[in-house]
C-alpha cells in the first residue's frame, strides 16, 4: 500500500469512529448546544478570546451548566469574515442542529450571518455587534442583543464631548455598519459642530493621512471608533503626530479598552472614554467576575469579556426559566426577556426591540497610585438609555 | 499647501515600507518563479522579533539585528522545506502552499505569544517631530524610514547592477535556463534570493513596529498592496518595485486625504460624499494597477526579455 492509501485508509478510519460520538451527544439528556461564532483570528482576535473566555468562565463556574441545565459551547473561528460566519452558521444549523447561537463580535459578520440563523429556526443572542439595521424594521422575536444597539454607544460619547463642554469636532470611523452607526450615533448627541467627518478601512494600519486632515482641521475634540488593533494603531500614532496633547480626545469603550491601553501605554492618558461597564464597577457580582477572569486567565478583562458574561447569564436565566427546553421558542423568549440575572453594570433590562436599556458613564484614563495606567469611572452620562430604533420595531 | 507637503511625505513613507516588501517578492517571483504568498508574514516575524527583542533589552538598536536574523532565518527554513519542493509545480500548488504557510505561522505565533498585540515604543533618539519647512512639525521616525528605504533603495540597486551577484540576479530574471547551462549554483542563487527578500520584508516589519500594532495578520494587510505594487512595477524589476511603491503610497494616500474633499464639492449631501469618496479612495489603487494591465500589461518598467 503507497503512503498515500495509507493516510486516506486512516483518515476514513478517524471519521467513522468520530460519528458515534456525534449521533451520541443528540441522544436524551444531552448538554445543550450552543454555535459560538466569534473572530479569533487576525488584530481583532483578541476581542473574540475575551467574549470567548469569559462566557466559557460562567459555564465552568457553574460546573459545566448555565442556570442548571448543562450546555457545550461550540466555538469556531469566522476570521472576521462574513462569507465565512454564514458558512459556519449553516453547517451548524444543518448538519449539527444547533438551535442557539452567539459570539458574534463584529456587525459585518454578524449581518451576514444573523439571518440565516433566524430564517433557520435558531436563535440569537448578541454579546457585543449590535447594528441599527436589525433594531429597527427588520427587529425579530428570535434575535436579543446584550451588549448594546451600536449607536447608543457613540450616542454616549456625543453626550459626553457634548457635557465636557467642546464645540467642534472632528470624527472618524471605518466604512462598514458599525462604523457608519458609530458617526450617526454622536452626531445624534453631539450638541456642536462637526469640523470634519473621515471613513477609514476596516484593515487600515498606517492613519499618517488622518492626522494632517485633523491637525488641518483644528478641532477643538476628536471622536473615533476604532475597535482591536485599529485602536491602538490610531492612538499611537495620534501620539506621535503631537497631537496627544493639543487635541483632547472622546471615544466610546471599543476604541479603548484594557488591552488597548495596556498597548498605548502613555499614548492614552487623558483620554475620555465613554462605557457602560468598567473593571472598577463595585458590584459585588462584578468583583467577585473580575477576580475569577484574573484567577483563570491572567489578564484584565476587557468590556468585550463582561458582554460575553452578562450573555451567558442571561441564557442561563433563560435556560433555567424553561428547563433547558429551546425548542418552544415562545416560552424562551418570554424567560429570557425577563432578564432575571444579575449583570455585571449592575442594572440591565431589555427595550422594545430586543436591545438593553441601561446607563452609560464616562470614563477616564489616569495614573493610579501605584503608578499604572487605569480607566477611571466618572459620573453617569446617559440613564436607562435605550436606542433611537426601537419605535419602529414592531414585534 | 503645507497639507499637500505632509500628505506627500506620508505617501512616501508608506512607498518606501511597500518597496521593502515588493522588491523581495518581485525579485522571488521573477528569478524563482514563486508565488510567495507567506511574504507579508515574513515581515509579522520580523516585526514580532523587533518587538520582543526591544521588550526585553530596551533596545532599538538590537532590535533591527534581531528581526532581520529572525525573518532572514524562517525564510532560508521554508525555502528549505517547503518552497524547493514547489520550483517545478504550477503556481496553483505554490499559491496553495505558500497559503498554509501563512496558516501555520499566524497560528504558530498565536500560540507562542497570543492574540494581545505588542507595543514597541519610538527609539526615544527619533522621537518627537521636526518642522520641515516652518509650520508643518513632521515625524523624525517617518522621516528616518524615509532615509533608510531609499538608502536601502540605492544599496540595492547597486548590488543589481554593480555586481557579480546583481549580475547573475539579473540573469537569472531574464534567462534562467542559460544561466543554468553555464554552470551556475542556481540552488544557491534560490536560496540567497529568498534569504535577501526575507530579510528586506524582516526590515520592513522591525521599523514598522513602533508605528503600527505589531500583531497576528499584520502580514496580510499589506501583502495585498504589495501585489498591487508588483504588477504595477513589472515582475522581476527591482527598479519597477521602487517606482512602483512609490506611485502606489503616494497615491493611496493623497486619494485618502483629498477624495473627501474633493467629493463634497461635488455631492450635497455631505455623509453621502463620505462614504462615496471612502469607496473611491478605497478602490484608487486597484483601478490604478487595472489601468496598467490595461495599457502595459507587463508593468510599467518591466525586467527586459
Amino acid at each position: 500500500m503507497k503512503r498515500r492509501d495509507f493516510l486516506l485508509a486512516s483518515a476514513a478510519g478517524a471519521a467513522t469512529m468520530a460519528a458515534p460520538s456525534i449521533l451520541r451527544a443528540q441522544g436524551a439528556g444531552a448538554p445543550v448546544r450552543i454555535g459560538f461564532i466569534t473572530t479569533l483570528s487576525g488584530p481583532a482576535g483578541y476581542l473574540g478570546q475575551d467574549i470567548r473566555d469569559a462566557f466559557q468562565l460562567a459555564i465552568d463556574s457553574e460546573g459545566g451548566k448555565l442556570g442548571g441545565v448543562a450546555v457545550q459551547a461550540i466555538v469556531e473561528d469566522d476570521g472576521l469574515r462574513p462569507g465565512q460566519g454564514k458558512s459556519i452558521a449553516e453547517r451548524m444549523l444543518r448538519n449539527d442542529g444547533i438551535r442557539l447561537f452567539s459570539g458574534i463580535v463584529f456587525s459585518n459578520v454578524l449581518g451576514a450571518t444573523a439571518p440565516d440563523i433566524l430564517d433557520g429556526g435558531g436563535i440569537y443572542v448578541s454579546p457585543n455587534a449590535g447594528p441599527s439595521n436589525f433594531a429597527g424594521r427588520e427587529c425579530h422575536k428570535n434575535y436579543y442583543v446584550i451588549s448594546w444597539q451600536n449607536d447608543s454607544l457613540h450616542e454616549s460619547a456625543g453626550r459626553s464631548a457634548s457635557e465636557l463642554g467642546y464645540q467642534n469636532a472632528f470624527i472618524l470611523s471605518p466604512n462598514y455598519q458599525a462604523g457608519q452607526d458609530a458617526l450617526a450615533g454622536f452626531k445624534r448627541m453631539f450638541r456642536g459642530k462637526i469640523a470634519g467627518e473621515q471613513f477609514t478601512r476596516l484593515d487600515q494600519t498606517d492613519f499618517a493621512a488622518e492626522m494632517a486632515a485633523i491637525r488641518a482641521a483644528n478641532p477643538d475634540v476628536v471622536f473615533q471608533f476604532h475597535p482591536g488593533g485599529l485602536g491602538i494603531a490610531f492612538l499611537r500614532q495620534y501620539q506621535q503626530a503631537g497631537l496627544l496633547g493639543r487635541i483632547p480626545m472622546v471615544v466610546a469603550a471599543p476604541s479603548l479598552d484594557h488591552t488597548t491601553l495596556a498597548a498605548v501605554g502613555d499614548a492614552a492618558v487623558g483620554v475620555n472614554v465613554t462605557s457602560h461597564w468598567n473593571v472598577d464597577f463595585d458590584n459585588p457580582q462584578n468583583q467577585a467576575f473580575v477576580a475569577a477572569f484574573r484567577a483563570k486567565y491572567n489578564r484584565t478583562p476587557t468590556y468585550y469579556a463582561s458582554q460575553g458574561y452578562d450573555t451567558a447569564l442571561a441564557i442561563g436565566a433563560a435556560l433555567r426559566q424553561t428547563n433547558g427546553n429551546i425548542a418552544n421558542q415562545d416560552a424562551f423568549r418570554t424567560a429570557m426577556l425577563k432578564a432575571d440575572f444579575k449583570s455585571l453594570r449592575g442594572g440591565f433590562k431589555f427595550g422594545p426591540n430586543q436591545h438593553p436599556i441601561q446607563d452609560w458613564y464616562a470614563l477616564k484614563v489616569e495614573r493610579n497610585a501605584a503608578g499604572q495606567l487605569e480607566l477611571k469611572t466618572g459620573k453617569k452620562v446617559l440613564e436607562n438609555h435605550g436606542d433611537s430604533y426601537a419605535a419602529s420595531c414592531k414585534l | 499647501m503645507t497639507l499637500v507637503l505632509e500628505q506627500l511625505l506620508n505617501g512616501l513613507q508608506l512607498g518606501v515600507t511597500l518597496f521593502l516588501l515588493a522588491a523581495g517578492l518581485t525579485l522571488i517571483f521573477g528569478i524563482m518563479g514563486i508565488i510567495n504568498l507567506a511574504h507579508g508574514a515574513l515581515y509579522m516575524v520580523g516585526a514580532y522579533a523587533g518587538a520582543l527583542t526591544a521588550k526585553a533589552t530596551g533596545s532599538f538598536l538590537l532590535a533591527v539585528p534581531a528581526g532581520l536574523a529572525a525573518a532572514g532565518l524562517t525564510g532560508i527554513i521554508i525555502e528549505y522545506i517547503v518552497i524547493r519542493r514547489l520550483y517545478d509545480r504550477d503556481h496553483l500548488d505554490q499559491v496553495l502552499a505558500t497559503y498554509g504557510l501563512i496558516l501555520f505561522l499566524n497560528e504558530l505565533v498565536t500560540i507562542l505569544f497570543g492574540r494581545q498585540p505588542l507595543f514597541v515604543g519610538v527609539p526615544p533618539a527619533l522621537s518627537g517631530a521636526v518642522e520641515i519647512i516652518p509650520g508643518v512639525p513632521y515625524s523624525v521616525y517617518r522621516l528616518t524610514i524615509i532615509a533608510v528605504g531609499l538608502m536601502l533603495a540605492l544599496g540595492l540597486f547597486l548590488l543589481i547592477t554593480r555586481t557579480r551577484l546583481g549580475m547573475l540576479i539579473r540573469a537569472g530574471a531574464t534567462h534562467r535556463e542559460m544561466v543554468r547551462a553555464l554552470g551556475v549554483d542556481i540552488r544557491l542563487l534560490y536560496t540567497l534570493v529568498f534569504g535577501l527578500g526575507a530579510l528586506l520584508a524582516g526590515f520592513a516589519g522591525v521599523m514598522a513596529g513602533p508605528l503600527l500594532s505589531v500583531q497576528v495578520g499584520m502580514g496580510e494587510q499589506i501583502l495585498i498592496m504589495t501585489f498591487v505594487v508588483v504588477v504595477v512595477g513589472g515582475v522581476g524589476s527591482i527598479r519597477g518595485a521602487f517606482f512602483g511603491a512609490l506611485i502606489v503610497g503616494i497615491v493611496d494616500t493623497l486619494l485618502r486625504a483629498f477624495m473627501p474633499m474633493l467629493m463634497r464639492g461635488l455631492v450635497t449631501n455631505t455623509s453621502e460624499a463620505d462614504a462615496l469618496s471612502a469607496g473611491l479612495s478605497s478602490m484608487g489603487v486597484y483601478v490604478l494597477m487595472a489601468l496598467v494591465l490595461l495599457v502595459r500589461p507587463q508593468g510599467l518598467f518591466a525586467a527586459r526579455g
